[in-house]
């Protein structure tokens, strides 16, 4: 290709700040289906983050309520009247617990994947640059990680954190450190990879040629450049992590609800009302966590796609003024081949 | 078939009609062809030249219609009265192969390397109906590409049809490459960049190749290429294009000998010529002698480790040279002679395992990188690809300071004025300090380069083909800094290239690599005009100069060297 347009560069570095911003510079770029995707991800991301930060507000009642002034909730409640979403088995309104539940899931999520992102880097970084036998061990060790299926190392952590029992920091960090150690080695590998690609370009070599000491060459050289994707594999993990928490509240190694709402053990404590008609105690917690999911699974896969120039949309070029395509048949053709609509 | 036949008689094989291609790209429409027209006739070697970004390539591609998705085209692209621009795909795929096939510049990417070469020859025979729409059978298309292969000078080819692409050698991959577009008996092959990665003893007998096939099967022939001597020596008639505009049209031999445009001229006196201005020019004998030795091999082995139970490669096999205090020292050879290996021992990026390199004093045998750093700031590096070479993420005032930083220390504002200056000397605004690598033109990149690799006043520079990758008007302009900068600052530099009019320009003394070892040394004016080795002479011969006449006559004279 001879155009001169291909030297890609991720984002203009002098625009402004907050047209630079990941998803920001991502909904500019975007066209067609693939904005669709975006902004629908984005939607109900937003949603669910604005739940998260204004629970407090948002609930009618506390997340282990069980009676206001007018005395007990009922138990098993339809929807309706006080209480909107009705009641569960145990008194507890299940609105205020889906909302507060959302709370609970994006701490354990920033948690998990900060503490996942920080070690996970560091690891990759240093295994890909020195390699040899320290190279060969954390590779052996994170694929070990990765052959045990991975809620049942996180049930394993959770039992070695907090014995099973749990407060709301204890449950969420129970949850946040086990679903870390399943994702480490995933930044792990990517980084890594990236580092070992990295450490073969020339700008690598031109600064060892200058005589740059290995943990300049780390920190100024190779870290900015090998941690491009990080956003992505952020936002496809943020997903991951809310399953695997509501995996394991499900399986009754979450939070008491006494100390937290939590989405996977509502739903495990709606499995009983199933048989007997009583739907709105699984319905709600679950679709909270779908579309919470979804919304982070297509904000993610959108981001993806937008960073790839090969599959990014674009919409069609203009002809030039007078050439034979710039008939009026012609331009309905353009505009109706607008890819991705 | 008898349709096309009849066609070929009478009007051009391929006729270009105010073509326009658009291409929509994040920083909006990019006219990548602008209006261009051109005709082919039959047996017509067609050259169309330019630097990069001239549209040259987009032109071949549209000829095929492999234009991406992104792009848009108007205009006519005639090919046996077919418009390749506005015909079906059913339709653009029986053009393809049959009427029109093409030849890619890296022989070793277009093959697949999992299927035999007879067998990817075959698919496209197999590909396109026999005689009466019938499927051609797999013997028969075996039996074709076997035909083929034989067409293009492979030898013994009932053998070779069954081989993987890995089982040849870089020009025989182009040979199969060219047996593969050959095998419908197309009446034009278009031919982006065919010689561009191969070797110069290798591309002669390319374009030996695809002359013989004009002569011989009268096909035409559309040649997309950067390379003067390669239109020199192969062209009937020559379209330069230029920012997606034709510039100038005409046959060979009038463009060379009196071109009309400016920027043809400009183009043309932009080539490199061999034993024009040489640097050696005059001398008899080795300059700076009296001077110390700032780099010296004796013997020198460089071995790359083999895989389990296959013996370690010698990529440098008992090579001795010395270099002084300010002298150009230019190091040619082909892929693989290991000249770059040498460059890299040097600058401390690959470990010498035999013989001894001495560099500023220090022996390179035992390396060890705590001892060697402070002598790394009296060694400047200039790598080959400066799009390559510098990080995306820092300033080129960054990266130029870089050097600075490591080694003294100094505040920000020292570090800016010596970066301003360094930009100024080799001819960039300092105010270039503040933008980004991409924001660089390959050229402009290649400056900041080698004011990176000059900022400690270093003592040695390292230059591993520093113009290859540039356009050839760049290359001039950039070549000619280097000459002003090196008499200036007065450092010794070992300059690496595979061209050899380009390292007479610059280099007083010229060594000759050749498969790992040093097989010629000399003043630059003594090898290039009276070699004494085989392989110099080789390759001296197989360089296509820029003038047809010229040309013509050293392919005579030199027809049975190459041949040997």
């Amino acid at each position: 290709m001879t155009t001169p347009t291909t030297v890609e560069p991720t984002a203009d570095p002098r625009a402004s700040l907050i047209r630079r911003l990941p998803v920001i510079s991502h909904f500019n770029k975007s066209v067609g289906l693939q904005r669709g995707m975006l902004v629908a991800g984005l939607i109900l991301t937003g949603a669910f983050l604005l739940t998260a930060i204004f629970a407090p507000l948002l609930a009618p009642y506390g997340y282990s309520q069980l009676s206001d002034a007018d005395g007990n909730f009922p138990a098993q409640q339809a929807p309706g009247g006080k209480h909107l979403l009705g009641t569960t088995v145990g008194g507890y309104d299940v609105l205020s617990r889906v909302i507060w539940g959302s709370q609970t899931a994006i701490m354990v999520i920033v948690v998990a994947v900060l503490m996942s992102i920080f070690i996970g880097v560091i690891l990759g970084l240093v295994s890909g640059y020195i390699g040899g036998w320290l190279d060969r061990i954390l590779v052996v060790i994170a694929d070990a990680i990765y052959a045990f299926p991975s809620l049942l190392v996180a049930i394993v952590m959770a039992i070695v954190i907090s014995g099973g029992q749990s407060s709301l920091l204890g449950g969420i960090m129970a949850a946040a450190i086990s679903i870390t150690v399943v994702f480490i080695p995933q930044y792990f590998r990517v980084i890594r990879a990236e580092t070992i690609r990295l450490k073969a370009e020339p700008f690598v070599e031109s600064a060892k040629v200058v005589g740059a000491s290995n943990i300049r060459i780390m920190s100024r050289h190779i870290y900015k450049n090998a941690t491009r994707t990080l956003p992505l594999i952020f936002t496809l993990n943020a997903s991951e992590a809310i399953l695997t928490l509501a995996g394991l509240g499900f399986l009754g190694f979450g939070i008491e609800p006494s100390s937290a709402a939590e989405w996977g053990f509502d739903l495990k404590q709606a499995l009983a009302d199933t048989t007997s008609g009583i739907w709105w105690t699984g319905v709600f917690p679950g679709l909270a966590t779908v579309l919470t999911v979804v919304g982070l699974t297509l904000m993610g896969e959108s981001i993806n796609d937008l960073n790839d120039p090969r599959l990014r949309g674009r919409k069609k070029a203009a002809s030039g003024k007078g050439g034979p395509a710039s008939t009026a048949g012609t331009q309905a053709a353009l505009q109706a081949e607008v890819r991705g609509s | 078939m008898t349709i096309n036949i009849d066609k070929r008689g009478t009007g051009p094989v391929l006729d270009i009609d105010h073509l326009k291609v658009t291409f929509a790209t994040d920083a909006g429409d990019v006219y990548a062809v602008k209006d261009v027209s051109l005709e082919v006739n039959q047996g017509e070697v067609v050259a169309i030249v330019g630097e990069s970004g001239s549209g040259k390539t987009v032109t071949a591609k549209t000829i095929l219609g492999l234009l991406p998705e992104t792009a848009i085209s108007s205009g006519a692209v005639l090919i046996n009265g077919n418009n390749v621009i506005s015909v079906s795909a059913s339709k653009l795929r029986q053009i393809r192969g049959r009427d029109v096939a093409m030849v890619f510049q890296e022989p070793s990417t277009a093959l697949n390397p999992v299927f035999t070469v007879g067998w990817q020859i075959a698919e496209g025979i197999r590909a396109h109906a026999g005689g009466e729409g019938k499927r051609v059978s797999a013997k028969e298309a075996k039996a074709r590409a076997i035909e083929a292969l034989r067409k293009v000078g492979i030898p013994d080819p009932e053998d070779r049809v069954d081989y993987y692409p890995h089982q040849f050698s870089g020009g025989q991959k182009q040979r199969v490459v060219i047996a593969a577009a050959l095998a419908l008996n197309p009446g034009l092959i278009v031919a982006d960049e065919p010689t561009t990665a191969l070797d110069v003893t290798v591309q002669a007998e390319i374009l030996q190749l695809l002359r013989d096939l004009r002569d011989k099967y009268g096909t035409s022939i559309v040649l997309i290429t950067h390379n003067m001597g390669v239109v020199a020596d192969l062209a009937d008639r020559v379209v330069v294009m230029y920012q997606g505009d034709v510039v100038e049209e005409a046959p060979a031999k009038v463009l060379f000998a009196e071109p009309k445009q400016g920027y043809t001229r400009k183009l043309l006196a932009a080539v490199p010529h061999l034993g024009r201005n040489s640097a050696s020019q005059g001398m008899t004998t080795r300059a700076h002698q009296d001077r110390k030795v700032l780099v010296e091999a004796k013997g020198l082995t460089i071995e790359y480790p083999g895989r389990l139970g296959s013996p370690s490669f010698k990529a440098v096999d008992g090579v001795s040279f010395t270099l002084s205090e300010g002298e150009v020292f230019g190091l040619v050879g082909e892929s693989g002679s290991g000249k770059t290996t040498i460059g890299r021992a040097i600058a401390g990026l690959n470990r010498t395992t035999g013989g001894s390199l001495k560099v500023l004093g220090y022996e390179m045998l035992n390396l060890k990188e705590r001892t060697f750093k402070p002598l790394r700031k009296e060694i400047g590096f200039v790598f080959q690809d400066p799009a390559a070479s510098f990080n995306p993420q820092l300033t080129i005032g960054d990266c130029v300071a870089e050097p600075l930083v490591i080694h003294s220390n100094p505040t920000p504002a020292q570090a800016r004025k010596r970066v301003g200056e360094l930009l100024e000397s080799v001819q960039l605004p300092a105010s270039y300090a503040d933008r980004f690598p991409h924001e660089l033109s390959g050229g402009q990149r290649q400056r900041a380069s080698l004011a990176r690799a000059l900022i400690l006043n270093p003592k040695l520079l390292i230059a591993d083909e520093p113009t290859s990758a540039l356009d050839v008007s760049v290359q001039a302009v950039v070549l000619e800094l280097f000459k002003d900068i090196q008499q200036e600052f007065g450092f010794a530099a070992l300059f690496i290239s595979h061209d050899l009019a380009v390292v007479d320009i610059l280099s007083h003394w010229v060594g000759v690599l050749y498969k790992g070892k040093l097989v010629e040394q000399g003043l630059g004016t003594q090898v290039m005009g009276d070699p004494q080795h085989d392989y110099t002479r080789r390759l001296i011969a197989s360089l296509p100069v820029p003038d047809p006449d010229e040309q013509a006559r050293r392919r005579e004279a030199n027809r049975s060297l190459l041949a040997g």
